[in-house]
């Protein structure tokens, strides 16, 4: 494309534009440095607001309380664990389903797609889900936060598309070689998808290490919360404490106290996740696109 | 049935086979579901527990929205004890905390789609003019970030800013002004709700119109600068069409989620001050059912809610099909 001299007109908006995309940038990081920030300073310096990007009054209290909090371990050991073993199923059933899905011979094929696509714009509703996991006895066992929600219909369509986009002379060969549809999937098939799979783990990872509300809705005890509900019951008992006026005792400690103790709990909950987005980063991009063309 | 061939594993995955010989095709064509299970049994087998997924946890829950016509008993059976007509229906159609979380559902609902489905694309066409691949990739990998947030982390951000010591109060500050407990107000809410979710999906949404922006055949810039256009009517001409199907596709998907407003967000975020303008359908359906124990109750706001949704999403489908033909399926 041949580009003309730009006009004037041009000028102007390319500094504008400048200055909104440098605007969209700092607004995007302005409150991760501030909770860095607010993490490592001195409560007095934040009860009297002072503190916006640079830490007032430097100290590692509250990285020192946080973290020798024997609930706050448990909880991230929790997130680990409940990570884990849904993922695993997540991207099991996803895979199986999505490759059974691609191949277009299949009788049966069209329904099988509808009963998973249906369920992106009908769902039970809150209520009912909670007396089935309920009454399925799931409660305060990870399947309760792992089993519901198994398939993500947009990532099986996107893992769909890309098995369609895969040769069928590959497959056909296998078949001719004497592998059956189960040797297909392991050897020919999964091998040449690692790409894929792994951007799969990485969707289901990310968003079961960043749920909460399961856990929430279904676990009862304390020593059975993961990281992100541990961080919601802090958040939310810090308010209560300023609603009421803090009742108990000297209510500004308490609030302010929360308030460093909040944001170091906010850190070290987003530091696995900002250290592994550089790289995960382009996996969802490409997995985005890829249920957009086709799904 | 002995013709069907027996070494069908041979040929498990590859497309339908070529036509055989007349006996075999009759068979095939009386009896399709057998011999298409014969084939393909592996196959099915790997459907298996997928759809024994779907079954359980997606299409059970749908049936277990009868106990909205039925009384439910905690401990009792999952579909209810005995029916009770529309009782509870009649019950929230006449109950006024129901209307009002119902006005807010829609004010939040239409604020939400007001400004997070065009800013999205208003970001993209300014990235879009960006020349530089390096300052670009930047500002798209920055603008992402928040979208990989847990909703928890963003709500214990929003109260970190919006403390009575945090950012925004030391800028009320500085004009003069008294702190704020953002938080703590009803006539807040809506705004930070909702910049709040623009902050986390704005970037993120740019993806599919900057992959659309570049599909654009160059030749149409072109022949719109012969006839006189300047880039600001190249904008308007040639590409906002040329991201059209992407709009309407994102814009039905957001109708869809009209309804079911942002609701952990809003669960984390709102508190009994400020239910005036935060509660809305799922969660006073939540509190209502989970916190309180009226299952069948709030199921029914739920079914109302869900039908809602399922009515809106087919009837933007329907509207987009034949306005711009363009269409979810």
């Amino acid at each position: 494309m041949v580009t003309p001299r730009p006009t004037r007109g041009y000028r102007v908006f390319q500094a504008v534009n400048a200055v909104v995309l440098t605007a969209v940038v700092v607004v995007t990081v302005y409150p991760f440095l501030t909770i860095v920030a607010r993490s490592l300073s001195d409560n007095a310096a934040i009860v009297s607001g002072q503190v916006n990007l640079v830490p007032r009054g430097f100290n590692l209290t509250a990285y020192r309380v946080v973290t020798s909090d024997p609930a706050f371990w448990i909880s991230y050991r929790n997130t680990v664990v409940y990570t884990v073993v849904a993922t695993l199923i997540s991207v099991v059933l996803t895979t199986c389903y999505a490759f059974v899905l691609s191949k277009k011979h299949l009788r049966g094929r069209t329904a099988l797609v509808g009963i998973a696509v249906f369920t992106m714009f009908f769902t039970g509703g809150l209520i009912p889900n909670y007396v089935l996991v309920t009454s399925l006895g799931l409660k305060n066992t990870v399947w309760a936060v792992a089993l519901p929600n198994a398939i993500n219909v947009f990532n099986l369509l996107v893992m769909k598309a890309f098995f369609e986009s895969l040769p069928v002379e590959l497959e056909e060969a296998a078949a001719v070689d004497g592998l059956g549809t189960y040797g297909t999937l392991l050897r020919i098939v999964l091998p040449l998808s690692k790409a894929m799979v792994a951007t799969m783990v990485l969707f289901y990872a990310v968003s079961f290490w960043n749920s909460w509300f399961a856990a929430f809705l279904y676990m009862d005890r304390q020593d059975l919360l993961p990281v992100t509900v541990y961080l919601r019951n802090l958040i939310v008992g810090a308010s209560d404490a300023t609603q009421t006026g803090g009742g108990l005792g000297s209510g500004d400690d308490i609030v302010q106290a929360a308030a460093t103790i909040q944001s170091v709990t906010i850190v070290l909950t987003v530091l696995p996740i900002l250290a592994v987005y550089p790289f995960i980063q382009r996996y969802f991009v490409s997995g985005i696109m890829l249920g957009a063309v086709k799904g | 049935m002995t013709s069907v061939r027996s070494d069908a594993r041979f040929a498990p995955t590859g497309p339908a086979p070529a036509p055989r010989p007349d006996r075999r095709r009759r068979v095939g064509r009386r009896r399709p579901w057998r011999r298409a299970l014969r084939r393909d049994w592996q196959l099915y087998s790997l459907a298996v527990l997928p759809l024994l997924f779907f079954l359980v946890f997606r299409y059970l829950p749908m049936l277990g929205n009868v106990i909205a016509f039925r009384r439910f008993r905690p401990g009792g059976s999952v579909f209810g004890e005995y029916w009770t007509g529309l009782r509870y229906f009649r019950l929230f159609f006449t109950d006024p905390t129901f209307w009002d979380v119902f006005t807010n559902t829609l004010v939040l609902g239409a604020l939400t789609l007001l400004f997070c489905f065009p800013l999205p694309i208003v970001l993209a066409l300014l990235l879009n003019e960006v020349r530089s691949r390096v300052l670009r990739r930047f500002v798209q990998s920055v603008s992402y970030l928040p979208h990989f947030l847990s909703i928890v982390i963003v709500a214990a951000m929003v109260m970190q800013l919006l403390s009575v010591d945090g950012t925004v109060n030391q800028v009320v500050g500085a004009f003069g002004g008294q702190p704020v407990p953002f938080i703590q107000e009803p006539g807040w809410f809506r705004s930070i709700y909702v910049s709040s979710e623009v902050w986390q999906t704005v970037g993120w949404g740019t993806i599919l119109y900057l992959a659309a922006l570049t599909t654009i055949d160059g030749d149409l810039y072109e022949a719109a600068r012969i006839d006189g256009a300047n880039r600001w009517r190249q904008t308007w001409h040639v590409m906002l069409p040329g991201i059209r199907p992407t709009m309407m596709t994102l814009l039905i998907l957001n109708i869809g989620t009209f309804m079911a407003v942002g609701f952990e967000k809003i669960l984390l975020l709102y508190n009994p001050l400020t239910y005036p303008t935060a509660d809305v359908i799922s969660t006073y359906l939540y509190r209502v059912g989970i916190v309180s124990g009226n299952l069948s109750y709030a199921a029914a706001i739920g079914l109302f809610e869900a039908v809602i949704g399922l009515t809106l999403v087919l009837s933007a489908n329907g509207i987009s099909r034949r306005a711009v033909g363009t269409s979810l399926w």
